[in-house]
């Protein structure tokens, strides 16, 4: 039986201003509880929200990104609840009039295939405090430090068809927010958080009834989340039962949703038009400033890379997935062969920071250095062996390449006469071999390079030992 | 239009207002006696006319994004009902 | 005459000559204040030693030659105004412990000004109320009858300066809450046009409705007071940029060829014959000054009422969530779960005319009621400002009764909330439109209680309003009358 998955992302990405979205208390994570607190944003009596520039211009820069209708007037509401860490018992957010209509995003699937998602809203609004629930017995503590924090709420439309599609969106508007610079898309640490819309139907009907899955902060969660809401789904609705509308859990260490405790009745929000705040006129000249300022995003990176580093659309989407790896490539392929420089990147350098589990902003190899042993490949100063060990020592250990390189005498060897010497010694020592070569057993080749290699302490150029074993071998006595 | 207990005690539940029992009638009855009163807006003709939030046209105005508070945490609890470590506490939230 | 009946430009000019010291005519009023309020009950909060620091730090500021237009002269406060460091309580039990780490920028400004604070002043429940009825802290009686209400919701601040407690004070208007009281205790009461005092500090009733203003007895004492609290505020996104003015300038210009318009909706049933005929005489004194008068018609106002009921309690019912008994508050003590905690705080907190409003206000947003009340509201709203719209184009100002009658017994319209809210019919249109409406005296009734005469004008002409006023207590003496109390009365 063919079901399909419709599913709709929503994405809270706190957005990483100086300071909250209607006070000037300070952002910064990790304070004294209730330290970064002032009259506005604990809700004291008679204080008033005052609109952050910043987060406006944040919200824009999103809207250009995706070719968002960007609109020029655009209304705060409130959203009416009580809990305690929203100490005015109301949320400023935008509800009819978002200052962000629809866009779109385009993902790269891993089969080279592109799909467009779209994006219905996003809109500005205020996140609220921390409870602490474990800290005190029979007692809930309430930092409002994180109350205030501008956030900016993106929903995408429900134009997702499997988890792999959700996690490509989720990548891409992630890298795209860091690119943007207007989040630092910590998702450990909550400032870039998902919520899944997940329903099931047959091919050609209307939606299904959906269920939200919450708290899902990584890549990974999200699409195990996916997969076992399908599997739920399914399973109900072949036995004859039907979804419930509800809000569920992804409960990481048991790989299942669960329900949240159901809520009596749906929160009536009674939004309105929050009467403390006018409404957002956006004009050309702050538009354009924004725009002016925007940085090449990935999609034209990405298309730049392939034409001037001759790369391919699978390396290329590699290298230009998060800003910092890109700038990090250009400047290493800054006057070396591209394609080189992409291996060097995406091969030992990438493989040697997940290995530490070091982020490419803290790589312990400058680009100016790995650029630098690149080109002692290309003008054959070293082989690509050898600067993989000098790459491992530099990587753990620093040290200056040229320093390495004539201290431990590892200049590779390229004079011809040096090297037939050292092949001629190696096929008088293996004459079994030699035969056994001359007999058709062509893999032989291999041992040979490797003994002259292992001979000359690796630093024999191998194209040339290469060529010079093949003369030699094939030449019959 | 009839302002039902049901009503009442939903709309005193949204606004966490506690509404004993014995309240309860003469609480409808005020209220359906405001609604009466409020009521009269449904005859006038409004086709057409936009509703005024803001009695000035005026347009947001936006504030540069630097810090200007500092940490008053001492001065801004000094009236809550009651904290420790710095944090305000409450009965414990089930979520 | 004596010092508490001086006006504030006799007190200045009192205090520039030398006459007295601020700390003499701050001694006088605490004294007439401990005397007085027992019975008045105007104020709730009397800062006694705070008030004769102040005045010392006056005196020395005077000493050394300063001459600030209002340095030195007393105050006081509506309890809604956050003072720093002195209890703000709104007339409420939710806040009867709260001390605001801050001050309203209302408050800093007069205080920047040498001001001298005697003290917070009484008020209605979070301003609900048209007769100061509704306090915690128990009704406030009007001075020229203590049986009968000051009004509301500045029944406090009207009673003080009626009184002779303290010249000037601020008050907040919503719906009347300045004009209605001014009318009910013989003084002038100005509500400015929206936005141009800031209500940054100023506890929050009905954010699109509620603006500070000026009671005093002299329209020329309120444009002195106003003058200090008008001004842009960037602290508070609905101040208007262009909010300063100078409104002591013009005060004095002739009335000649000034156009009046009264509303023939003002003068219809439910109105009383003495206040009628009271504005009626007033009306006629402005022709005598060279006003020309003219009839004009608002035909929207008989919907100023039910519009209010919806508006006003709708946004109430939002501002008053942050009340909660979690941060500032009363907190119950009979409380098991954090239900229990939100439910009875607010239950315990808050009065029932505030229970109520509150009531109403989440019901009127509530799923399924937003377009048929508080959208359909809205837009009633704006025809009632094209209303004035359409008038000011004809008349530089609208003129009649502030209130349908004068002063009330306590307790005479509690049975039925609908009766308090008739009274605000002639004063609620204004907050609506966001226009500036003053209230000034125009007469007695036989019995001896002020009618009050209220002057509307176009958005900014608060000037046109405290320049018609002032003309006209240059020319008449009502707003001179003073209640009968004497200082050693109990």
């Amino acid at each position: 039986m063919d079901w399909e998955v419709v599913i709709g992302l929503e994405v809270h990405a706190q957005l990483n201003t100086a300071t909250k979205i209607f006070c000037g208390c300070p952002t910064a994570f990790g304070a004294e509880p209730n330290s970064h607190t002032c009259p506005v944003c604990l809700a004291m009596p008679g204080a008033l929200p005052v609109l952050n520039g910043a987060a406006v211009d944040k919200a824009i820069a999103l809207s250009l990104a995706i070719g968002a209708e960007l609109n020029r007037h655009s209304v705060f509401a409130r959203k009416n609840y009580f809990y305690p860490d929203l100490p005015k018992g109301y949320q400023i957010s935008q509800y009819e009039l978002p200052v962000v209509g629809k866009g779109q995003l385009t993902v790269q699937m891993a089969d080279g295939s592109e799909k467009v998602i779209g994006v219905t809203r996003a809109h500005l609004e205020e996140d609220a405090g921390k409870s602490l629930h474990e800290a005190f017995v029979g007692q809930t503590g309430i930092d409002l430090n994180r109350a205030g924090t501008p956030l900016l709420e993106i929903v995408s439309e429900p134009d997702m068809r499997s988890s792999a599609e959700a996690v490509a969106y989720l990548k891409k508007l992630h890298a795209l927010v860091r690119y943007l610079e207007i989040c630092d898309g910590n998702m450990q640490e909550g400032s870039f958080r998902c919520d899944a819309n997940v329903s099931l139907r047959r091919p050609g009907d209307p939606f299904g009834t959906r269920a939200e899955i919450k708290n899902l902060n990584s890549f990974r969660f999200l699409e195990k989340a996916i997969e076992y809401e399908i599997l739920r789904q399914k399973d109900i609705l072949e036995s004859g039962g039907s979804i419930v509308q509800e809000t569920r859990l992804y409960d990481a260490n048991r790989d299942e949703t669960r329900s949240m405790r159901s809520k009596e009745e749906a929160n009536d929000y009674r939004y309105f038009p929050d009467p403390d705040l006018l409404p957002l006129v956006l004009d050309e000249a702050r538009i354009e400033k924004v725009r002016q300022s925007l940085p090449e995003l990935p999609d034209a990176k990405r298309e730049r890379f392939m034409q001037a580093y001759q790369l391919s659309a699978y390396d290329a989407g590699v290298l230009t997935a998060g800003r910092d790896l890109a700038d990090y490539y250009e400047s290493v392929a800054d006057g070396v062969e591209g394609k080189l420089a992409a291996n060097w990147v995406m091969g030992d350098l990438l493989g040697a920071l997940n290995k530490a589990g070091v982020e490419i902003q803290d790589c312990p190899v400058s680009a100016e250095k790995l650029r630098l042993l690149v080109q002692r490949i290309e003008d054959k100063t070293i082989s690509g062996k050898i600067a993989k060990e000098i790459f491992e020592e530099i990587f753990h250990q620093g040290g200056e390449i040229d320093a390495i390189i004539d201290s431990r005498g590892l200049r590779q060897i390229t004079d011809a006469s040096a090297i037939a010497a050292m092949v001629d010694e190696i096929i008088a020592a293996n004459p079994q071999q030699v035969a056994g070569f001359r007999a058709g057993k062509d893999k032989l080749l291999g041992f040979f390079v490797g003994q002259v290699m292992k001979a000359s302490q690796g630093k024999a150029n191998p194209d040339q030992v290469n060529a010079l074993l093949l003369e030699r071998l094939q030449k019959p006595e | 239009m009839a302002f039902d207990q049901d009503a009442v005690r939903r709309t005193a539940h949204l606004a966490r207002l506690a509404l004993p029992q014995e309240e309860v009638p003469a609480v409808a009855s005020q209220l359906e006696k405001i609604m009466s009163l409020v009521e009269e807006l449904s005859a006038i003709p409004t086709e057409g006319i936009l509703p005024m939030a803001h009695p000035l046209d005026l347009e947001q105005p936006l504030r540069p994004d630097q810090v200007s508070n500092h940490d008053e945490r001492q001065r801004l609890m000094a009236s809550a009902p009651a904290t420790k470590h710095g944090l305000f506490l409450v009965p414990k939230v089930i979520e | 005459m004596d010092l508490h009946e001086f006006s504030l430009r006799q007190l200045r000019e009192g205090l520039q000559k030398r006459d007295f010291s601020a700390q003499e005519l701050t001694q006088t009023l605490l004294k007439r204040i401990h005397t007085l309020n027992p019975e008045l009950n105007a104020f709730v909060t009397v800062t006694e030693a705070a008030a004769l620091e102040s005045a010392a730090r006056a005196d020395d500021r005077l000493a050394k030659g300063e001459s600030g237009t209002l340095l030195g002269l007393p105050i006081a406060h509506k309890d809604i105004f956050c003072t720093a460091d002195v209890p703000t309580t709104c007339g409420s039990k939710m806040l009867k412990n709260f001390v605001a780490p801050y001050s309203a920028t209302v408050v800093e400004r007069l205080d920047a000004e040498g001001m001298v604070m005697l003290g917070k002043l009484n008020m209605d429940e979070f301003a609900m109320g048209s007769s100061n009825e509704t306090s915690y802290f128990g009704p406030v009686r009007n001075p020229w009858n203590t049986e009968m209400v000051p009004g509301g919701s500045s029944g406090g601040s009207a009673a003080a300066v009626a009184a002779g407690l303290v010249p000037v004070a601020t008050g907040t208007d919503t719906g009347g809450s300045i004009r209605q009281p001014a009318a009910l205790c013989g003084i002038t009461g100005i509500k400015p046009t929206y936005g141009r005092v800031s209500r940054y500090g100023m506890i929050a009733f009905a954010s699109s409705l509620d603006q500070g203003g000026a009671m005093a007895r002299s329209a020329e004492d309120c444009a002195l007071l106003l003058n200090a609290m008008v001004a842009h505020d960037p602290r508070d996104s609905t101040s208007h940029p262009a909010a300063a003015s100078d409104f002591l300038r013009g005060l004095d210009r002739p009335l000649q060829r000034l156009r009046v318009g009264v509303p023939e909706e003002f003068f219809g049933e439910g109105l009383d014959p003495e206040v009628a005929a009271a504005v009626q005489a007033g009306i006629d004194q402005l022709a005598k000054q060279g006003a020309s008068i003219q009839s004009i018609r608002l035909p929207n106002n008989p919907h100023a009422v039910s519009t209010y009921y919806v508006l006003a309690p709708a946004e109430a019912s939002s501002n008053l969530s942050r009340f909660d008994g979690v941060r500032y508050t009363h907190r119950s003590s009979a409380v098991e779960n954090l239900d229990d905690l939100y439910r009875q705080s607010r239950y315990e907190g808050f009065g029932a005319e505030v229970r109520r409003r509150i009531l109403v206000g989440t019901y009127v947003l509530s799923a399924g009621y937003y377009d048929a009340y508080y959208l359909k509201a809205q837009q009633v709203r704006s025809l009632i400002r094209e209303d004035f719209r359409r008038a000011f184009a004809e008349v530089d100002v609208i003129v009649g009764p502030t209130t349908p009658g004068p002063a009330f017994a306590l307790g005479a319209k509690n049975a039925d909330p609908i009766s308090m809210y008739l009274a605000d019919i002639y004063t609620i249109a204004v907050n609506l439109a966001g226009i500036p409406a003053l209230s000034l005296p125009c007469g007695f009734t036989q019995s001896g209680l002020p009618i009050g005469m209220q002057l509307m004008g176009d958005y900014f002409a608060d000037d046109l309003l405290l320049n018609v006023a002032h003309r006209y207590q240059q020319e008449t003496d009502w707003h001179l009358a003073r209640p009968n109390l004497k200082a050693g009365e109990a």
